[in-house]
């Protein structure tokens, strides 16, 4: 514990301790540790003097925090309105079984997590799919694996277009 | 500084970068060009200008809307016309250098057109046919001007607003925006000049403005393409306001998937406040005002703006009941206004045009231009601009360019999950706040969703359904078991388990939910089965008396078949594509697939050889041949 909060302790900084900044906080937690461990809340809950249950209420009511540590690549299937309607549906099921992983999961080793998405703003180029903030347009279930290898093999760019 | 020597400096600034005496090419890096692979494009064109040992400067700028053209490349030579290129790729690159910029070929078969009138025949850009019937007010300087140069957006009338209405008294302001009818663009469409005096005459002190960049709905950006491509415009608009309402402080709830928008967002107020045009004395009239970004951290409802208040003060984003309205107790519990990105940005050009100027665009009751989010199966998807009361037809076949692959149209979706699906029989319907809200669709956020005859409607009625259940905040009965209910007997009729009486339960389940929910969130949730049940009631029933989805898209009710007649024999493809193995070669080599094994995922069918074309989907199930 006490060698977290020595972690986060720029960030705990006096100017932020209110509760108008809680969320931020939040953010910035997870920007450093990429997800937000129990006791990271307990700190943040000590710095503002608020009770834990008050920080993690509000962690969990919104979609972009996590609990647990996400895969390396961490794959974001959309699934806005122009991604459903072009098939995401049946990417993320691919995705799924490639991966063997359900969605919100990540494999055994870490090296993959799976995630839903709505719309990231590629609706032209849909269904698409997000890793490690490269976008695969047009995305469909025999192009999964293909995609998939070339980012086990470290290449990242061969399916843009 | 006073406001004639920033602009004179900005003109400076603007003619050299329009008539310098090097090559320009300006990229569209906005999120859609990125994803299209702009990024990759600059760095060809760096890699490549090195090279060749030319000269030229890049600049990235935000985005003209014209998505399915992307990644967008424009060349500006000196003494030579302007020619725009797209879908440019790395590999084009070397060949836009050597022939446009070291020599003086345009490569007009790579062009979209030209941004200058030329007598070669090429086309002329602004004559393009969609531009014909958009009218660009927000849009005008999207994929122009450098979205992180204050001067490119002086120098084309920007902040002349600002200047007009600090000479202006604060309610003159607000009149003026009264008389010019904006009515606020993120859905409601609250008439804006009132909200602006009901917080102007709230008697307590401090007084906040807020912006609603949330923009939650998953099928919609126009907010994040104006926040990328001109961010001034969003926040000369909020000055604006602020100095009507009489408020210090403002704040930008913007989401934080909008990175790009976010980076950018701060560099404008950065700028606007070194030039004195944001923070203390404004252009030293004696005002103030500064401007916060708040990141959201996704949920649908932080939308809403009681909700919105509460994420800002940091807590979960739930509504409450209104009134109190937030112009009167909002934030911290002082008189708050909220506007969405596109209503602050309409107030610059209104205050600096006329009042009169902005209601001659527009219907008698909906002024101004409307700004869409073209999605789904277009042949141009991207973002457009019109002056309100367009008809859906003109939106979906004029600009839009009509369906994809020769399709037929069927539904149009819009106001995302708030909103609902209108069939072609309601094609002439002009999009403006009442007529839409009268047909069961609404304005909303302004995502237009075209579907063709592959699209289930009981399907996206299901997606919408399965988002609306997902983002409810849980407080008010109604809208979160109702929702789920909802979800639960639309799933049972996609699945063939719907019984006819459902259809009822739904219509009558709908009622509820609207009746009994606090917020927007609730109350219009039921609007896409509403709508979908009214326009395509077919559909509902042949998926539950026939067990068929005419769309083939309900997985329970189709089955993947391969026709025998048409089946190569010698190719493999499908054998091997199948990740559940279920398909092998039956007699004479003719591929089979083992019903039992199918997963439906399809990707048969994506790898069939289109010269075979031999993978086909049948529903319902039962017509499946032995
Ligand atoms: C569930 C829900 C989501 C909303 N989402 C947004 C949004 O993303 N952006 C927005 O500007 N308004 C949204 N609104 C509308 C706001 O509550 C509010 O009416 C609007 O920001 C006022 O700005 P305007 O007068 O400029 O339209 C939403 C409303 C509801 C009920
Ligand atoms: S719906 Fe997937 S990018 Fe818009």
């Amino acid at each position: 514990m006490e060698e977290l909060k020595a972690e986060l302790a720029d960030i705990l900084e006096p100017s932020k301790r209110d509760r108008r900044f809680l969320i931020s906080l939040l953010q910035e937690i997870q920007q450093r540790l990429g997800y937000l461990p129990e006791d990271a809340m307990l700190a943040l809950a000590d710095f503002l003097g608020v009770p834990g249950s008050t920080v993690y209420g509000v962690a969990t009511f919104y979609n972009q925090f996590r609990f647990a540590p996400q895969g390396k690549h961490q794959v974001k299937v959309c699934m806005g309105t122009a991604c459903h309607l072009a098939g995401g549906q049946l990417v993320l099921e691919a995705m799924s079984r490639e991966l063997q992983v359900d969605v919100g999961g990540v494999t055994p080793d870490r090296t993959f997590g799976l995630e839903r998405v709505a719309c990231v703003g590629c609706c032209a180029l849909a269904p698409v799919v997000v890793i490690n903030g490269a976008v695969y347009p047009r995305m469909s279930p025999p192009k999964v694996e293909e995609v998939l290898v070339n980012i086990k093999l470290g290449n990242r760019e061969h399916t843009i277009e | 500084m006073v406001f004639d020597e920033i602009l004179r400096r900005a003109k400076q600034e603007w003619e050299s970068f329009c008539c310098g005496d090097v090559p320009r090419i300006l990229v569209g890096t906005a999120t859609c060009g990125r994803a299209a692979g702009a990024l990759a494009v600059v760095e060809a064109l760096k890699k490549e200008l090195e090279r060749c040992k030319l000269q030229a400067t890049i600049t990235e700028v935000g985005c003209i809307g014209l998505c399915s053209f992307e990644p967008l490349v424009t060349i500006i030579k000196p003494n030579y016309f302007t020619v725009c290129y797209h879908n440019v790729t790395p590999q084009k690159v070397p060949v836009l250098i050597e022939s446009c910029i070291a020599n003086d070929d345009p490569c007009l078969d790579l062009a979209l057109g030209t941004v200058d009138r030329d007598e070669r025949g090429a086309v002329y850009i602004p004559e393009l046919p969609r531009f014909e019937h958009e009218y660009r007010v927000l849009l005008r300087n999207c994929g122009y001007i450098d979205p992180s140069n204050l001067s490119h957006y002086v120098a084309n009338g920007g902040y002349g607003g600002l200047k007009k209405a600090l000479g202006m008294a604060p309610e003159a302001v607000i009149e003026e925006v009264k008389l010019s009818g904006l009515r606020g663009r993120g859905g409601a469409g609250f008439p804006t000049g009132r909200k602006w005096e009901l917080c102007r005459k709230a008697s307590d002190e401090p007084k906040y403005v807020i912006c609603n960049a949330d923009e939650g709905d998953p099928g919609a950006f126009m907010d994040r393409v104006l926040l990328e491509s001109d961010p001034y415009a969003v926040v000369e608009g909020m000055t604006i306001a602020a100095y009507a309402v009489g408020a210090k402080q403002g704040f930008v709830y913007i989401r934080a998937e909008y990175p790009l928008a976010v980076e950018r967002l701060e560099a404008a107020l950065h700028q606007a406040e070194e030039l004195g045009l944001l923070g203390e004395n404004i252009l030293g009239k004696g005002f103030d005002f500064s401007i916060e970004i708040a990141k959201g951290a996704g949920a649908f409802v932080s939308g809403e703006e009681t909700a919105l208040i509460h994420a800002i003060e940091g807590r979960r984003s739930v509504p409450r009941v209104r009134p109190p309205y937030p112009a009167e107790k909002g934030l911290w519990g002082k008189p708050t206004l909220i506007n969405n990105v596109k209503t602050f940005a309409s107030v610059p050009p209104i205050i600096d045009k006329s009042a009169g100027w902005f209601s001659s665009i527009g219907t008698e009751s909906s002024k101004g231009t409307a700004m869409f989010a073209l999605a789904g199966k277009l042949v141009n998807t991207g973002l457009v601009e019109v002056a309100m009361g367009t008809t859906l037809r003109k939106l979906i076949f004029d600009i839009g360019g009509g369906i994809r692959g020769g399709k037929r149209f069927k539904a149009v979706q819009i106001g995302g999950p708030s909103g609902g699906c209108l069939p072609e029989s309601m094609l002439d319907v002009p999009v403006d706040f009442d007529s839409l809200r009268q047909a069961g669709a609404i304005m909303g956020s302004g995502g237009i969703i075209v579907m063709d005859e592959d699209n289930c409607m009981v399907d996206t009625a299901k997606f919408f359904l399965d988002f609306i259940q997902k983002e409810s905040c849980g407080k008010c009965s109604t809208c979160r078991i109702g929702t789920k209910h909802l979800l639960n007997i639309l799933e049972d009729i996609t699945a063939g388990r719907g019984k006819i009486d459902d259809l009822n339960l739904l219509a009558e389940l709908c009622e509820d939910i609207r009746g009994g929910s606090l917020c927007g969130l609730g109350r219009t949730a039921p609007n896409p089965v509403l709508t979908t049940l009214r326009y395509f009631r077919g559909e509902y029933e042949a998926h539950v008396l026939e067990k068929k989805c005419s769309a083939l898209v309900c997985k329970d009710l189709i089955a993947y078949y391969i026709l025998p007649d048409k089946c190569e024999r010698g190719c493999e493809h499908c054998v091997l594509a199948c990740p559940a193995k279920a398909i092998s070669p039956g007699r004479g080599g003719v591929k089979v697939i083992d019903q039992s094994k199918c997963t439906k995922c399809g990707s048969c069918q994506l790898v069939c050889p289109p010269e075979y074309s031999a993978v086909v989907k049948v529903s319902p199930v039962s017509s499946l041949p032995r």
